[in-house]
């Protein structure tokens, strides 16, 4: 049923952190290389070598220019599925495909119940489902679903792939039900947001604002070099030849 | 958003349909216009054929048409699959309807009562279909007051226009089909006016700022993160030139509103078959013009996701 369950026992989710985030797209391409085999596969790819590409891609890092009046600054922004507490993606579904899971909250699409009538897209303000055009079905994001609860690789593997690539570990993986969760206390520490808060659809990911700027870098210069007394002799010599 | 023809055509089509089918499953049933098997048979064929004609077209824009039948599963939460319920639920009275009024020539009676669940069930879908578009927070012009009854109304006005054009056409002309016909399509002009400017004047809360959980000052798109049109660019993010927009607009009041009224009008005064004939008029421009309408309807209305681009 796209009824949503009336809680869920874990809401896993990811919280990404603007302050670190340094726009490499690591955690595009893990996701895609990890993903074009996984639970959705494939993430088709349209023309890839051509004009006109397209293609399936679950996270996407757009780059803004935040101006305040302490100044501008270039903020790196990955955007993928909120895994929502009241996703309108999932109610809208007409065939029963889309499903928030009951067990840890991860939003998920059934691909041979889903018809492609893209509904599901346009009732979310985040822009996290891709329709495949080649396969004629919706996808998303599946937390790694795939990778998360796989004995088959080692325990400190088991995150979403672009969690395990990211260099500057700007995302993390947790639950974010449990407030005494290392993600949790994260975001209560560093004031993390809900994304479009005003639409209601209660996002389990968080997002970190980037740390208020200082001026610190600019009041701090290097001290000028003092001014050394000539000397006679060899090193007077070497100060001088040095000086021309 | 992308305006999709299947989709355009689908709401204009089904509207018609089901406005047509609610007046002669009631006028009909209650013996306001009497039974005749080919005004009858041309009457609800065309209602029920616009019907499917459009729910047809609205299996053209998915991905996987043949697994349509699963989209009757999900009533309980989704309003596209209660519009697919309500749709195919609302054959049988109509069905009935055919039946006891078209081809035995009944009224009154279970006829009546079928032509009215009929026109019940009409109702039921037309709402269904609005909600469908009422019911999306990210779009705001779609999430509004504005929307569930404009279908509604739009809905009555093409099924009547068309009801008159029919009675005309079989020389049964009645005075107050035509009255009706030409009193929602002013209301019609009147509520399209009052939703354009609604929408003109909306303060959207959901901003760059809010889509980025950058709080104040301002957010500016750098960059994207690809250098083609996507999925979402396509399917959501699609504009429309303000220049366009008033002109469309103009057309739309010509052809949807404008145009049929000077032709209703006129049907008053004119004698069979100029009557007819301005009639037919009225419906053909009146249909073009609520396709402009409902073009216009997606390409103005603006999905929250483009916020992310800078759009």
């Amino acid at each position: 049923m796209t009824c949503l369950p009336a809680n869920t026992d874990k809401k896993l989710g990811l919280v990404i952190d603007l302050d670190t985030c340094v726009g490499c797209q690591a955690c595009v391409t893990a996701c895609k290389e990890w993903n074009t085999g996984g639970h959705m596969a494939p993430l088709t790819d349209i023309d890839p070598y051509g004009g006109h590409v397209d293609g399936v891609w679950f996270n996407r890092v757009h780059s803004y220019e935040h101006t305040t009046e302490m100044g501008g600054r270039t903020v790196n922004f990955p955007r993928s599925c909120l895994h929502c507490d009241t996703p309108a993606c999932v109610t809208v579904c007409p065939t029963g495909a889309s499903y928030k899971r009951a067990s840890d909250g991860i939003v998920l699409i059934d691909e041979d119940k889903c018809i492609g009538c893209k509904l599901c897209s346009w009732a979310c303000p985040y822009g996290a489902r891709e329709f495949d055009t080649d396969v004629g079905v919706m996808k998303k994001c599946t937390l790694c679903v795939d990778r998360i609860y796989n004995d088959n690789l080692a325990e400190e593997d088991r995150v979403p792939a672009c969690v395990a690539a990211c260099p500057t570990s700007a995302r993390h993986f947790g639950d974010l039900g449990d407030p005494h969760s290392a993600v949790s206390q994260l975001v209560m520490e560093r004031g993390g947001v809900d994304l479009m808060p005003e639409l209601g659809y209660h996002p389990t990911n968080k997002y970190l604002p980037p740390r208020a700027q200082t001026q610190r870098a600019a009041s701090v210069p290097a001290k000028a070099l003092e001014p050394v007394r000539a000397e006679g002799g060899f090193l007077g010599w070497v100060d001088r030849m040095l000086s021309n | 958003m992308h305006p999709a023809f299947s989709v355009v055509f689908f709401t204009t089509a089904t509207g018609a349909g089901y406005g047509l089918l609610a007046l002669l499953g009631v006028l009909g049933g209650f013996q306001v216009i009497a039974p005749d098997f080919w005004l009858g048979f041309v009457g609800l064929g065309l209602a029920l054929g616009l019907i499917a004609a459009g729910l047809l077209s609205s299996t053209g824009h998915l991905g996987r048409p043949e697994r349509a039948w699963r989209a009757f599963s999900q009533w309980r939460s989704s309003w596209l699959s209660r519009e697919g319920v309500a749709s195919v639920i609302t054959f049988i009275p109509a069905g009935l309807f055919g039946i006891g009024w078209v081809s035995l020539g009944h009224t009154g009676g279970w006829v009546a009562i079928a032509g009215f669940l009929a026109a019940c069930a009409a109702v039921v879908t037309v709402c269904t279909t609005g909600m469908i578009y009422a019911s999306l927070r990210p779009i705001a012009q779609w999430h509004s007051r504005y929307t569930l009854p404009g279908y509604l109304i739009f809905s009555a006005m093409t099924g009547s226009v068309l009801l008159n054009a029919l009675l005309q056409a079989f020389g049964a002309a009645s005075m107050a089909v035509l009255a009706f016909s030409l009193l929602t399509t002013l209301a019609g002009w009147g509520w399209k006016l009052a939703t354009w400017r609604y929408n003109d004047r909306l303060e959207i809360p959901t901003t760059a700022n809010t889509a980025t959980g950058l709080a104040g000052g301002t957010v500016r798109s750098l960059e994207w993160p690809h250098t083609e049109e996507n999925y979402l660019l396509k399917e959501m993010g699609f504009r429309i030139a303000r220049k366009h927009s008033a002109r469309l607009r103009q057309i739309t009041q010509l052809l949807a509103f404008a145009l049929p009224v000077l032709l209703l009008a006129a049907t008053f005064a004119l004698p069979w078959p100029f009557a007819a004939i301005f009639s037919v008029l009225a419906v053909m421009v009146q249909f073009a013009g609520m396709l402009v309408e409902r073009w216009l309807f997606f390409a103005e209305a603006k999905h929250t996701v483009t916020l992310y681009y800078g759009r």
